[in-house]
């Protein structure tokens, strides 16, 4: 690898963490998914048509990312887990170059 | 040779369906052994990228899997891959491999899929005529389009109409060629499937409506154009063929199971045999309203049949009953599907297609029976809501832009 590494760090629902290192270009959900984070369903594959990748992303995190879509905004209000301020779809978080840790809450279900 | 050990839950079929199920009975706190038996070579993938980011080039098959190796290690899901079931033997509860192995099962799920409908006439099999449902015939597809000038694509649906503008977006000439009267004829209205024509024909496709293709001409093996029933011929270096699929359900027919237009199964999704369940794409169900059994193809349709049977499975029975949804994506567009229309459905049109987002809201009398919408997912998430209940939306509050449709749910 020769880009620069950030993290993801996964919070469950019980407070465990995992952090994973990244590079740019990485998303939230397919790192969840390559690394067995549970919590993560991700029926649509990445299409932002089904919101069962939603997480909560932490506060000091959402400098790195690009903000939430047109798109993404209308598909998290239906998320099953009840839509915050700060709800993401883990699809559409994609970690951006020289990002610092990326923190995100896993809701407790999906569908 | 026999593989002697505890029956376990066999899953013939390793696309969406039978990899949801395998990793839903694990969800589901099931400890048996998990066999998961696939013909393709690689790890479970998904299927609705083929015809789009992946043939563009901007997807790879790794981005595809569904889960890495190690997941099915650490969930205890053994994967048979690259291996074909040749045979049940009901009676004695094992399944046959090509090669001459038999593994017994529990229960037996049969996630087998469809394939794709090839028409048969004359030059189907030149080399350069390509139909797309695997990994490996959207390789072939991808490696096709980027020596490709000009791609004549058989079939108006679905997979047509977003390999069409996969390979105008790579600059391709595309001619897309329909024997009915329009797009979608199938899946979605005519208000719906006249503003993806339209918007593809600005993208630079040209589409032949009420033509059909008789027979692909070549050239030294390979094909070099389609002949169409009115005597003109499309030239092309490259055909792709998306006319629909064909279930799988040869392996049920040959074990005695019913099958008509994919394998019958109850609202359970249970063959006639109680230790044999059906899902996804070969699976023909009775849909909740007691219509006509169906047959579904989509992602969704895979991953709930999935759930319910691994549910079963681990002793929590319940009918199949979810809302179908469907999606495509062409080019920047998206259309998202809530519920199934029938082609006498009313269609009202809530928006003003000319902006580029609007939906449109078909009735069967009062009752709302789907909703299609183009660029607008907030009327999708809210139309799955409003068909999972007794509807109370009335055409006129669909029409009208100013009612808001989530004041047509019940009170939370």
């Amino acid at each position: 690898m020769t880009s620069a590494t950030s993290q993801i760090t996964f919070i469950q629902p019980d407070g465990s963490a995992r952090t994973i290192a990244v590079v740019a270009g990485a998303n939230v959900m397919l790192t969840a998914l390559a690394n067995g984070i549970a919590g993560i369903v991700a029926e649509c594959g990445g299409a932002a048509m089904c919101a069962t990748c939603h997480v909560y992303l932490n506060e000091g995190s959402a400098a790195f990312v690009a903000p939430v879509s047109e798109v993404e905004n209308e598909m998290l209000e239906s998320a099953a887990s009840g839509r915050r301020e700060n709800s993401r779809l883990g699809c559409q978080v994609v970690v951006q170059p020289g990002a610092g840790e990326i923190v995100v809450q896993i809701p407790s279900h999906q569908v | 040779m026999d593989t002697m050990s505890e029956a376990g839950v066999v899953i013939v079929g390793a696309g969406q369906g039978g990899f949801q199920l395998a990793a839903s009975l694990r969800d589901e706190g099931w400890r048996g052994p998990v066999i998961l038996v696939g013909e393709e070579p690689g790890l479970p993938y998904q299927r609705p990228p083929l015809s789009k980011a992946f043939i563009t080039g901007k997807s790879d098959a790794q981005q595809l899997m569904l889960r890495p190796e190690a997941f099915y290690a650490e969930k205890g899901i053994a994967l048979r891959l690259a291996q074909r079931v040749c045979g049940i033997d009901r009676a004695a509860q094992r399944v046959s491999l090509e090669g001459g192995e038999s593994v017994s099962y529990a229960h037996l799920a049969l996630a087998t899929g469809a394939r794709a409908r090839m028409p048969a006439i004359v030059g189907i099999g030149l080399a350069g005529v390509q139909a797309l449902r695997s990994m490996a015939d959207a390789q072939a597809l991808r490696a096709a389009l980027g020596a490709a000038r000009r791609v004549v694509v058989i079939g108006a649906g679905f997979i047509g109409l977003e390999v069409a503008a996969a390979a105008r977006a790579l600059g391709v000439e595309v001619d897309v060629l329909e024997f009915t009267s329009r797009a979608l004829e199938r899946s979605v209205c005519a208000p719906t499937a006249l503003w993806l024509t339209q918007a593809l024909q600005a993208a630079g496709v040209g589409f032949g409506f009420n033509t059909t293709a008789v027979a692909i001409e070549g050239e030294g093996g390979r094909a070099t154009g389609v002949r169409t029933g009115d005597g003109l011929v499309y030239a092309a270096d490259l055909v792709v063929v998306g006319i629909g699929v064909v279930p799988n359900d040869a392996l049920a027919a040959a074990a005695g199971l019913a099958v008509d237009n994919g394998i019958r199964v109850d609202e359970f999704l249970r063959t006639a045999d109680p230790l044999i369940s059906a899902i996804g794409d070969c699976a023909s169900f009775p849909p909740e309203t007691g219509a006509p059994a169906w047959r579904l193809e989509s992602v969704q349709n895979a991953v709930d049949h999935a759930r319910c049977v691994a549910a079963r499975i681990a002793g929590r029975a319940a009918p199949y009953a979810k809302i179908p949804w469907f999606w495509s994506d062409q080019g920047a567009n998206r259309l998202q599907i809530a519920g199934v229309a029938q082609a006498l459905d009313s269609a009202v049109v809530r928006g003003d297609p000319a902006s580029g987002k609007f939906s449109v809201f078909r009735f069967r009398g009062k009752q709302l029976t789907a909703v299609e919408s183009i660029n607008q997912a907030g009327d999708h998430m809210v139309a799955r809501k409003l068909l999972a209940q007794p509807c109370r939306l009335s055409a006129a509050q669909a029409a009208d832009p100013l009612f808001k449709l989530s004041d047509a749910l019940p009170a939370p």
